[in-house]
């Protein structure tokens, strides 16, 4: 054990004061601020809502300004049927997507775990330069596939499998399609970091004592990667809940997620206190998995490069 | 490899490059009708060059991702420092969550409490403020990516100098940072590109003649498909792909040899 000197502890602080002051300014400071408009009611001034906090006020001011915050914001959330089903359609689009990411990525990341040694690096590479690129340019790349006139209706009616073109754009279909095409390397990167680490011996006993390869796989490979898996799916899952992007290109007008209503409440409504408790809303949705894969995804976020 | 294996990473890759080849075809195309194929032209690269708006948003993007770049890797990693070097200080699980927070923060929420506060106290949106919220979330990105290499790195030549009277700045610049130069060149390459690529959290606190390429693209791509983007989306994707694929098979060249 040494001994730390006390220049080295003042250098540990010097160096951490810069993120901390920051973080704690761009990042804890405003959230605590929209917490605070959400408990606030929309106003025709500027700020668009009340109470504004009277700095000069005083303890006077300060219980004023608490006496004037409620939840009304949360109770419009809960009684229009409009956020509910905004709330269900996120969690379940974000869950649906997450399945079906594990039933893709399961295969990829096991077949990149199996590749040749020396060619992983550059499988790996291939996964993942397409979460390097634009992310809004993928998405738009699907409108020109999916769309009635498009590449996949040109297929099909050429090879005759249909008979009138697919209506897929703008539906749920188009959603989840776009949801499981943009997440799919943050799914197979963690998932392929824990079956890259599996022992192969393991597999071999397996195989030795007569396991077929499908058998190997499901009761030896399978339930040692489900830390893989869940570390994908919450990576996954998390912002696909407040995901807006898709919604709006590929999904249909009124395709209800929380992170679309959020954007029309503040930017047509201009309903800021509202759209700051959606905002919370959607926070408290993906807490919960957060708090329950912290560690899995901490690991599954250093499976990136 | 198996036949099965096989056939997974072909579909799995299929799919993944299906879009994006198809996409930089047609921006090849000479006719306006994106699904139609009218011959080879360069036509809309062409365009590109002369859409004055779109040239300014891209100037913008190029701005901000190169600011926020400089800050969130020096922010990333004074941070990835602490978390690996400092042990138990007073505070650690605030300063964890204050640097992973932002990463699974929902995008949405981080541009409009961000928004919510600069409006607050009065500072005008601009490119300043897009370089302020881009730091603040690529700054958990950069932070595990220099973390990782500072866990691999040996930590007995850090305290070796220490031990021969290395002021613990000079063990920092003569002997860290330099182990850790490539950690903090890939950080500050995720962040450069986080930060291109943001739509939703530029959408909120950009102002008036602030407008960055995804946000200006995103305007255009809501009116339809149109080759020009499609233009635009080859010259973004391209470099970038080319430039990671590069960047791996050199890697692969290296453990062959």
């Amino acid at each position: 054990m040494r001994v730390k000197g006390s220049g080295k502890r003042l250098f540990d602080r010097l160096v951490r004061l810069p993120p901390l002051l920051w973080l704690s300014a761009f990042f804890l400071l405003p959230v605590a601020i929209t917490l605070k408009i959400s408990l606030s009611e929309p106003a025709t001034a500027i700020p668009p809502y009340l109470p504004v906090f009277d700095w000069q006020g005083g303890i006077e001011g300060w219980s004023s300004f608490l006496e004037a915050l409620n939840l009304d914001n949360y109770a419009t959330l809960a009684a229009d049927p409009l956020y509910r089903d905004a709330a269900l359609g996120s969690l379940t689009y974000a869950a649906a997507s997450s399945v079906i990411l594990v039933a893709l990525g399961t295969p990829l990341a096991y077949a990149l775990a199996r590749a040749p040694a020396r060619w992983q690096p550059l499988l790996v590479a291939l996964v993942v330069v397409p979460f390097w690129t634009s992310f809004l340019i993928r998405i738009y790349a699907w409108i020109a596939i999916l769309k009635p006139e498009g590449l996949l209706n040109l297929i099909l009616l050429r090879l005759g499998l249909v008979s009138e073109p697919l209506i897929i754009l703008n539906t749920d279909a188009a959603i989840l399609i776009g949801l499981v095409y943009a997440y799919l390397p943050f799914m197979v990167l963690p998932l392929y970091a824990v079956m890259n680490r599996l022992d192969p011996a393991l597999r071999e006993a397996a195989a030795d004592l007569g396991a077929s390869p499908a058998r190997v796989f499901w009761s030896v490979t399978l339930p040692l990667s489900l830390p893989g898996i869940a570390a994908g799916a919450g990576l996954c899952f998390i912002p696909m809940v407040g995901e807006f992007v898709i919604p709006d290109l590929l999904g249909g007008s009124e395709t209800l997620m929380l992170g679309r209503v959020l954007w029309s409440e503040f930017f047509s409504n201009r309903d800021w206190p509202l759209a700051s408790a959606v905002a919370v809303l959607i926070l408290a949705i993906v807490i919960v998995p957060v708090v329950l894969f912290r560690d899995s995804l901490r690991t599954g976020g250093e499976g990136r490069p | 490899m198996t036949w099965v294996t096989r056939t997974a990473l072909t579909i799995g890759l299929m799919f993944l490059y299906a879009p994006i080849l198809v996409l930089i075809a047609y921006s090849f195309n000479a006719s306006n009708l994106v699904t139609v194929w009218g011959g080879f032209s360069m036509r809309w690269y062409g365009a590109l060059l002369a859409d004055a708006p779109l040239m300014a948003a891209a100037w913008v993007s190029l701005r901000v991702a190169l600011l926020t770049s400089v800050i969130a890797t020096i922010l990333g990693t004074l941070a990835a420092l602490a978390l690996e070097r400092h042990g138990r200080f007073r505070g650690r699980a605030l300063f964890t969550g204050l640097i992973f927070g932002p990463m699974v923060m929902p995008e949405v929420m981080i541009g409009l409490s961000l928004l919510l506060m600069f409006i607050g106290i009065g500072v005008d949106r601009g490119i300043a403020t897009i370089v302020i919220a881009h730091a603040t979330f690529c700054t958990g990105f950069v932070a595990v990516v220099v973390a990782a290499r500072l866990r691999g790195l040996d930590r007995g030549l850090e305290e070796a100098a220490a031990d021969l009277g290395a002021s613990p700045s000079r063990v920092f610049l003569t002997i860290t940072l330099p182990l850790l130069a490539p950690a903090v060149l890939a950080g500050a390459l995720l962040a450069f590109t986080l930060s291109l690529d943001d739509l939703v959290i530029a959408s909120f606190v950009s102002g008036p003649g602030s407008t960055t390429l995804p946000m200006r693209l995103y305007g255009q791509v809501r009116l339809g498909v149109n080759p020009e983007i499609n233009a635009a989306s080859t010259l973004l994707v391209v470099p970038v792909s080319a430039f990671v694929l590069l960047a791996s098979w050199l890697t692969v060249r290296r453990t062959r040899a």
